[in-house]
């Protein structure tokens, strides 16, 4: 098994916005939507990245957010990257017919392709502001698209969330939801999905080292580890995490609360 | 590492589990990349991650509702600190039995690095432990050593209840060949899996011919024959780490079911039968 980081260059650097870049990297990978790749920024660290884009050239789609990204941002294409993988469950698409997607922030990287393999899903794009938008061209070609945003700059202003349980209280009816972003919005489409008893299949995000071999323990949300259990879960998984939505681990091991892990995600 | 972890182990059908070291103080250990996997095994420099002593309090103050036997893991600086930590960890009451590492080689500080591998400093903090403590102690011996019958004596002389041969072998690099850099972050790191596997034998082998003490046999072992391999190079108990990457969290039902399928094709019943049967 090759489970160490290969050097391959960056073929193309595409501006999402002002934070957010995708790398178009010089590797094809078989994977599935929601999979995700270690990528090795040299002398400086190692992070998981969901693929943006599987066919073809792969692509991961990386917000400005610490160190490592901040490196990455500089970078120019030419430029080598190291990556290890796919990783990771990723989400099953199987029998559905009538997806619904709920995207927040930069978790609308893995439910791209998502979207693209299913087509004809509903998606609900949510964004802080209408500059923080991402892939709505993309999306726009593969599904039925709706936008929020929380100052309502584009789009309805106000949550994701807010919209899915619109679209559930007018009678439509879906057979998966399929969440990625921020875990306190994805524990609120958990607990609209148990409400109406809708199949779920989330992508949760921990700090990561081993990042995908299941042997150090590091990304463990009640003793399931996301690297190699997940990233994605469904229903009863997610029923049985008591931290999810609650608290993540620092490097240290240290189980603190999200908002806590989040701020310091973002050194 | 989490208790629910712990218990995860435990549910998957291991006999007893051993936590990731415990410091005085939390660290965050070296940068990623800090483990990777190569054609032949692990490689990792994670450099003793871990929340400190008094968060290690918390995350392990109820251990009762796992039924096997946990097992503290503590490394330190010097002597004083190894006693300073067993008393805590004693104190505890939720620990079966306290590892001593004194081998990783590759943090600055710690095991090799420090100087810990010798028969001297390995009698001196195992001494220092077992004055703290009445709980059993393993000493975790390096196979990167030419003698490690002498140092498994030192430990067995200073209060040792038994060996753990070995801790990672090397430290070993791999080196990218398109960024043209070495891919762990510390640069080097301890091989762990099939590459250590013969030579955990070995350490095993020579270590039952220097003590009386028990031995837990670990490095590399991935299934039912390569347990039996280990009693019969003389280990008593055998650990798994890195078998956890190969064949995932069944790895300790499916080691077990090897080892008695084994067992029973041969007639033998108790594996005290065959215990050290390769000095014979």
């Amino acid at each position: 098994m090759l489970d160490y980081p290969v050097g391959v260059a960056i073929k193309e650097i595409i501006d999402e916005n002002a934070n957010v870049k995708t790398f178009v990297l010089d590797a094809h990978l078989e994977a599935r939507p929601g999979q995700f790749i270690m990528v090795w920024v040299p002398r400086i660290d190692e992070k998981p990245f969901s693929l943006s884009k599987i066919s073809g050239d792969i692509a991961i789609t990386v917000q400005k957010k610490g160190k490592a990204t901040e490196k990455m941002h500089e970078m120019r294409a030419v430029e080598i990257l190291g990556i290890r993988g796919p990783y990771g469950n990723g989400f099953d698409a199987g029998r559905a017919k009538s997806a619904c997607i709920v995207a927040g922030g930069i978790g609308a990287a893995p439910l791209v392709p998502l979207a693209e393999a299913l087509q004809n899903s509903t998606f609900i794009l949510g964004a802080r502001t209408k500059n923080d938008l991402l892939f709505e061209d993309r999306l726009r070609k593969c599904s039925e698209l709706y936008i929020t945003t929380d100052d309502g700059s584009a789009g309805e202003k106000g949550f994701n969330t807010q919209v899915l349980e619109k679209l559930l209280a007018g009678g439509k009816k879906f057979d998966a939801v399929f969440c990625c972003g921020p875990e306190p919005m994805m524990r609120h489409v958990f607990e609209i999905c148990e409400k109406h008893r809708i199949p779920l299949q989330a992508s949760l995000e921990r700090f990561m080292k081993c990042g995908g071999l299941g042997i150090c323990g590091q990304c463990s949300v009640n003793g399931i580890r996301v690297c190699a259990d997940g990233p994605v879960f469904g229903n009863e998984m997610l029923g049985k995490m008591l931290e999810f939505g609650i608290s993540a681990r620092l490097k240290t091991g240290k189980s603190v609360p999200l908002k806590e892990y989040a701020e310091w995600r973002q050194k | 590492m989490s208790r629910e972890l712990l218990q995860r182990v435990s549910d998957s059908g291991a006999g007893a589990a051993t936590i990731k070291s415990i410091t005085l103080n939390p660290r965050e250990g070296h940068h990623n990349p800090t483990i990777i996997g190569f054609e032949a095994g692990l490689m990792n420099a994670v450099g003793y991650s871990n929340a400190g002593i008094e968060e290690a309090k918390k995350e392990f103050a109820d251990l009762s509702a796992i039924p096997i036997p946990i097992i503290a893991s503590i490394v330190a600086e010097n002597a004083g600190e190894f006693a300073q930590l067993a008393g805590e960890i004693d104190s505890m009451k939720q620990f079966s039995a306290i590892e001593l590492p004194l081998s990783c080689p590759h943090t600055p500080g710690f095991g090799l690095l420090a100087g810990q591998g010798t028969p001297e400093a390995t009698g001196e903090i195992t001494k220092a432990v077992r004055e703290k403590t009445k709980l059993p102690i393993f000493v975790k011996l390096s196979p990167n050593v030419p003698g490690i019958g002498a140092i498994a004596g030192a430990a067995e002389k200073a209060g040792a209840s038994a060996i753990t041969a070995v801790n990672t072998l090397g430290p070993g690099m791999l080196i990218d060949i398109n960024s043209r850099k070495p891919v762990l972050d510390f640069k080097c790191g301890g091989i762990s899996g099939p590459a250590l596997r013969p030579v955990a034998v070995r350490c095993v082998y020579d270590v039952y011919e220097s003590v009386k003490i028990p031995i837990i046999g670990v490095g590399g072992i991935l299934t039912g024959r390569d347990a039996i391999e280990m009693i019969l190079a003389g280990a008593t108990a055998i650990g798994i780490g890195s078998g956890i990457y190969y064949r995932g969290m069944n790895v300790f039902a499916q080691v077990c079911r090897e080892m008695e399928m084994w067992m029973k094709k041969n007639k033998v019943k108790n594996l005290d039968e065959i215990r050290g049967q390769a000095h014979a």
